[in-house]
C-alpha cells in the first residue's frame, strides 16, 4: 500500500481545504445576489426619488446678473468644476435656472454662470403659477381685477382675494369642460348614429327606398333636437364661461413688464418662498393629485395622466383575463392529456422558443391580423355604414381589445410554462386517489388539480401581467396613442369600448421625454410617470400576490 | 366457486426438496399451494389466471385466488413481488401507466372486471382504496368525505351530513373532527389523515375496500389505531390489504397469501399460514429468516 493511501484524510493544504468546505462558494453566491439587488434597488430607488420630487414646490430664487438684468426662477440642476467652464475661462460652476415665462423671454431654462451673478435672493411674494397654455409663469402679483377694475390691491390683498376666488373659477371651468366633453360628446354620438343609420338604410335598401326617407327623417328629428340642446348647453358654458372671464390677476414679472393672466387660465399657483412645510406639503400634495386624476395638457407634458393610467390598468386586466383561460386550457391539453411524445415535445419547445420573440414582432402580428384582418372583417359586416359614410373604421383600426389581445398572445408563453410546471407539481397520488374515488378524467382534474395548482397558475400570471404591462414597442402599433381623452371604459353606454384607442403609461414615458418640444421640462415628468408605471404594476402583483397566498393557505398541503 | 378450480388441479408434485423460491427465482413455473378453507369461503372477488406485463417484463404470473366475502385478506411478500400491482389491478389503477397489458380475468361479485364493456369509473365507484401515503384532498375534512357522492353530482345536504358523520365514525375518526369539519383536511396528522382518507373510501359502501400499505408511513400509535380500524371494518367490509409488516397481517388479517416474484406461493387462513404453513419457505418468509 502506496504512502499516499495511507495519509491521514485530514493533511491537505489549506487552500484546498477552504474550497472543499465550500466557504468561497457562500461568497461567490450571496456576492452575486448581492450585486443584483443592489443594481434593482437602485434603480428603483433613483426612479422614486427623481419622481417623487417633481411636484414639491420648491423656493423661487432672484438672480441678478452683473450686466443688470434679473431672472426669477427654480434652480432646477448645477453643474460645479471644470467641464462647465472650458468655454468660458470662468471658475467656479454654473447653475440652471427654470425662468418660465416663455412668451415673453423665449426660453424656459436659462444656464447662468456663477461667476455672472452679482447678487441672488429670495424674494417673499415670488408666485409660480401653472398655467393652462404657454408653460409656468413666475412673477410678483400686483393685483386681482374683476371686469378691468381694481378688486385687492397689492400682493397680500390680491393673494388673500385670488385664494378666495380662485377655487370657484376652477369648479365653473370644470364643469364647462365636462359639458363640453360629455354632453356634447353625447349629442355629436347621436348625430352620427343617426347619419350613420341612414347611410346604412341605403346600404341595405337602396337610395330610393321607404327606408331610407325614414330614416333621413328620423336624421332630421334628431337635427333638430340636437341643435335645441346644443343651443342650451351654449347658454350654460356662456354663462360659465362669461363669469370666469371676469376674474384676471395681474403680474409684475422680474423685468417689470405687466402681465395679466385670466383667473381661468391659472390651473394652479403657490409662492414657494412664504410656505411653510405643511403650505409646502398642501401644494405637493394637491399638484400629485392633479397629475393623478386631470387629462393632459400641453403635448402631455403637463397636468394629469389619468387617460394613461385608467388605459394602462384596463388593458393590463383585460390581457389578463383573456390570456388566463387560453394559457392554462392550452398547458392542461399538454400536461394532462397529451400523451408524451416527439410531438409533443416539439409543441412544448416551440412555445418556449415563442416567449423570446421580439415584442414588435407580437405587434406586427397585432396590426396584420386582429386590426386588419379580424377588425376588418367586423367592420365590413356590422359597421359597413360607418365605413361607407365616414370613411372611418370601428374595429378595423388599432384599440384595447385588439391591443389586450396582442399582449395576451406575447403573454401567453409565460402562462402555458407556468401552468404546465404548476400541474406537474401536483402530486401523483392526488390524482390516483380521485380516480380510486371512480372520478372520470375531467372531474378529477376540475377538483382535484386545477385548485392545487391555482398558487402557481396565479405565479404565471403574475409574471405575464408585469411583462404585458410594461411592453411599449407591440402597443404603439395596435392601439396605443398619444392623446386619447375618451376612455375606454366610462359611463357612457355600453360602458366599456373595445374598440377606442387609449393612452398607456409606458407610451407615455416615450412620448414625454423623447417627443416633447419642451424637453428640460417634460425631464421630471418622465421620472414621475415612470415611478406611477412602476408603483401601478407592482400594486397589481401585489394584489395577485395577495389572492395567491390566500389560495396557498387553502390549496397546498404542509409537509407533515 | 367456477372458474378458479380449473387453476386449481393438482400441481406436478415438486421433488420436496426443492426450494420453491429458488424455482421462481431461476424462471421456473411452480404452482400454488391454496388451502381448502379459502375455497370453502364465499369470494366477493375472483381473480382467475391473472398475467400482467410492464412493457416486455412481466411483473404477474398467472395469479388464481378468490377473496373471501366480508374478510381482511392480507397480501404479503418482499418488495417488488407484485403485490401492489395486484391490488392496483383490482380497480383497473393500472390503466393509467402506458405499456402496461394483461391477460386472465378478475371477477368482482361474478362482474368481469376486464370485460371491454365494463365501465372502469363505475368499476372503481364499487370499490374504495386507500394508498400508501396519505393523500387526503386540498379541501375541507367534510368534503373529501363526500367527495364521491359529490362527483355522482349528490347535492342533498341531509344525504351528505349523514354520509360523512357515518363514515368517519366508521373511520373512527368522528370524535376528533367534529367540531372541525369544515377545515382543511391538510391541518390533520399523518394518521388521522389515513383514517380520513379511510372515511373516504367507505363512504360509498364499497364492496371491496383495497389498503395499500396503510400504515407504512405512519408512527406506532397511529398504525395501532388503524390497524384497530381494520379490525372493526372485519366482518362489515370485504378488505384486500397489502401490508410489510408480518405482525400486522397476524394480527389484522382472516386471511394471508404470500407472493414471491410475481407469483402466489401460498394462500390460507392467517393463522394456518403463521403457525403450519404447507411450504417451508412461507414458514422462512414468515419468521423473518428470509426476505
Amino acid at each position: 500500500m502506496s504512502f499516499s493511501r495511507r495519509r491521514r484524510r485530514g493533511v491537505r493544504s489549506p487552500f484546498s481545504n477552504l474550497i472543499a468546505q465550500g466557504e468561497p462558494w457562500v461568497w461567490l453566491t450571496a456576492g452575486s445576489l448581492a450585486v443584483a439587488s443592489l443594481m434593482i434597488a437602485g434603480l428603483l430607488v433613483f426612479i422614486a426619488v427623481r419622481g417623487a420630487a417633481t411636484f414639491w414646490p420648491r423656493p423661487l430664487v432672484e438672480v441678478c446678473l452683473t450686466g443688470g438684468q434679473c431672472l426669477l426662477g427654480e434652480v432646477t440642476d448645477r453643474e460645479r468644476g471644470e467641464e462647465a467652464t472650458v468655454g468660458s475661462g470662468q471658475t467656479g460652476g454654473s447653475q440652471l435656472i427654470r425662468t418660465a415665462n416663455f412668451e415673453l423671454t423665449g426660453e424656459h431654462f436659462r444656464w447662468v454662470d456663477d461667476a455672472a451673478v452679482e447678487s441672488t435672493k429670495r424674494p417673499e411674494w415670488a408666485t409660480a403659477v401653472e398655467r393652462l397654455e404657454g408653460g409656468r409663469f413666475h412673477g410678483y402679483p400686483l393685483r386681482l381685477l374683476r371686469s378691468g377694475e381694481t378688486v385687492a390691491e397689492g400682493p397680500a390683498a390680491a393673494w388673500d382675494e385670488y385664494r378666495r376666488i380662485h377655487p370657484e373659477v376652477r369648479r365653473r371651468y370644470a364643469r364647462a369642460v365636462w359639458i363640453d366633453r360629455h354632453q356634447r360628446g353625447e349629442l355629436q354620438r347621436e348625430l352620427r348614429a343617426a347619419r350613420l343609420a341612414v347611410a346604412s338604410a341605403r346600404l341595405e335598401a337602396g337610395a330610393e327606398s321607404d327606408l331610407v326617407a325614414a330614416a333621413k327623417a328620423a336624421e332630421q328629428e334628431v337635427i333638430a333636437r340636437v341643435a335645441e340642446q346644443s343651443r342650451e348647453l351654449d347658454v350654460m358654458t356662456n354663462q360659465l364661461r362669461d363669469a370666469n372671464r371676469e376674474w384676471s390677476f395681474e403680474f409684475r414679472t422680474v423685468d417689470d413688464q405687466l402681465v395679466t393672466l385670466p383667473l381661468e387660465e391659472m390651473v394652479q399657483a403657490w409662492q414657494p418662498n412664504r410656505l411653510g412645510l405643511f403650505g409646502k406639503l398642501s401644494v405637493y400634495g394637491s399638484r400629485w393629485w392633479e397629475f393623478l386624476s386631470d387629462d393632459p395638457r400641453e403635448a402631455n407634458s403637463a397636468g394629469g395622466v389619468f387617460p394613461a393610467i385608467w388605459g394602462t390598468v384596463a388593458m393590463t386586466l383585460i390581457m389578463a383575463l383573456l390570456v388566463a383561460p387560453f394559457g392554462v386550457l392550452a398547458a392542461l391539453y399538454l400536461r394532462e392529456y397529451a400523451s408524451s411524445g416527439p410531438l409533443t415535445s416539439i409543441v412544448r419547445i416551440a412555445i418556449n422558443n415563442l416567449a423570446g420573440v421580439p415584442s414588435i414582432v407580437y405587434g406586427a402580428f397585432g396590426l396584420g391580423f386582429f386590426c386588419y384582418g379580424l377588425g376588418g372583417n367586423i367592420d365590413d359586416i356590422f359597421f359597413r355604414a360607418s365605413l361607407v359614410a365616414d370613411n372611418q373604421p370601428t374595429f378595423g383600426t388599432g384599440g384595447l381589445l385588439w391591443a389586450a389581445l396582442t399582449l395576451a398572445l406575447l403573454t401567453l408563453p409565460v402562462v402555458i410554462v407556468a401552468t404546465e410546471e404548476a400541474l406537474a407539481a401536483v402530486p401523483n397520488s392526488m390524482r390516483e386517489g380521485s380516480y380510486a374515488c371512480g372520478a372520470s378524467k375531467w372531474q378529477t382534474i376540475r377538483r382535484i388539480v386545477l385548485p392545487r395548482a391555482l398558487p402557481g397558475i396565479m405565479t404565471g400570471l403574475i409574471l405575464a401581467m408585469a411583462r404585458g404591462a410594461g411592453e411599449v414597442a407591440p402597443l404603439m402599433l395596435v392601439g396605443v396613442k398619444k392623446l386619447a381623452l375618451d376612455l375606454p371604459i366610462d359611463g357612457s353606454f355600453p360602458f366599456i369600448h373595445p374598440e377606442r384607442e387609449f393612452m398607456h403609461l409606458a407610451y407615455l414615458i416615450y412620448d414625454v421625454g423623447f417627443q416633447s418640444p419642451n424637453s428640460q421640462a417634460a425631464q421630471p415628468m418622465v421620472f414621475t410617470i415612470t415611478f406611477l408605471l412602476v408603483t401601478i404594476i407592482a400594486l397589481l402583483n401585489i394584489a395577485a400576490i395577495f389572492i395567491r397566498s390566500r389560495l396557498k393557505r387553502r390549496y397546498v398541503m404542509q409537509q407533515f | 366457486m367456477t372458474g378458479a378450480d380449473d387453476t386449481r388441479q393438482p400441481a406436478p408434485p415438486l421433488p420436496a426438496t426443492t426450494d420453491r423460491l429458488q424455482a421462481v427465482a431461476s424462471g421456473l413455473n411452480v404452482p400454488s399451494e391454496v388451502h381448502e378453507k379459502v375455497l370453502e369461503e364465499t369470494p366477493v372477488l375472483e381473480i382467475d389466471r391473472f398475467n400482467l406485463w410492464y412493457g416486455t417484463k412481466q411483473a404477474l404470473h398467472g395469479i388464481s385466488m378468490p377473496i373471501p366475502h366480508n374478510q381482511v385478506t392480507a397480501l404479503v411478500g418482499p418488495s417488488g413481488c407484485g403485490k401492489s400491482t395486484l391490488l392496483r389491478s383490482v380497480n383497473r389503477l393500472n390503466d393509467l401507466v402506458q405499456s402496461v397489458q394483461i391477460t386472465g380475468d378478475m371477477r368482482l361479485n361474478g362482474d368481469s372486471i376486464y370485460d371491454p364493456r365494463m365501465d372502469v369509473i363505475d368499476l372503481r365507484k364499487r370499490m374504495g382504496m386507500v394508498f400508501q401515503k396519505p393523500n387526503p384532498f386540498p379541501m375541507s375534512i367534510y368534503e373529501n368525505v363526500v367527495y364521491s357522492l359529490r362527483i355522482d353530482g349528490e347535492r342533498n345536504r341531509g344525504v351528505l351530513d349523514e354520509v360523512c358523520e357515518l363514515s368517519l365514525r366508521g373511520a373512527a375518526l368522528w370524535d376528533e373532527v367534529k367540531d372541525r369539519l369544515h377545515d382543511s383536511a391538510l391541518g390533520l396528522s399523518g394518521g388521522q389523515q389515513q383514517r380520513l382518507c379511510i372515511a373516504r373510501a367507505i363512504a360509498a359502501e364499497p364492496e371491496v375496500l383495497l389498503l395499500d400499505e396503510p400504515c407504512s408511513a405512519l408512527d406506532p400509535i397511529a398504525t395501532g389505531k388503524v390497524e384497530d380500524l381494520i379490525q372493526e371494518l372485519r366482518g362489515r367490509y370485504s378488505v384486500l390489504m397489502v401490508t410489510h409488516n408480518m405482525q400486522q397481517a397476524s394480527r389484522a388479517s382472516d386471511y394471508t397469501a404470500f407472493m414471491y416474484l410475481g407469483r402466489l406461493i401460498e394462500y390460507g387462513p392467517t393463522s394456518d399460514i403463521f403457525t403450519k404453513p404447507m411450504l417451508k419457505e412461507t414458514e422462512s418468509y414468515v419468521t423473518g429468516r428470509f426476505g
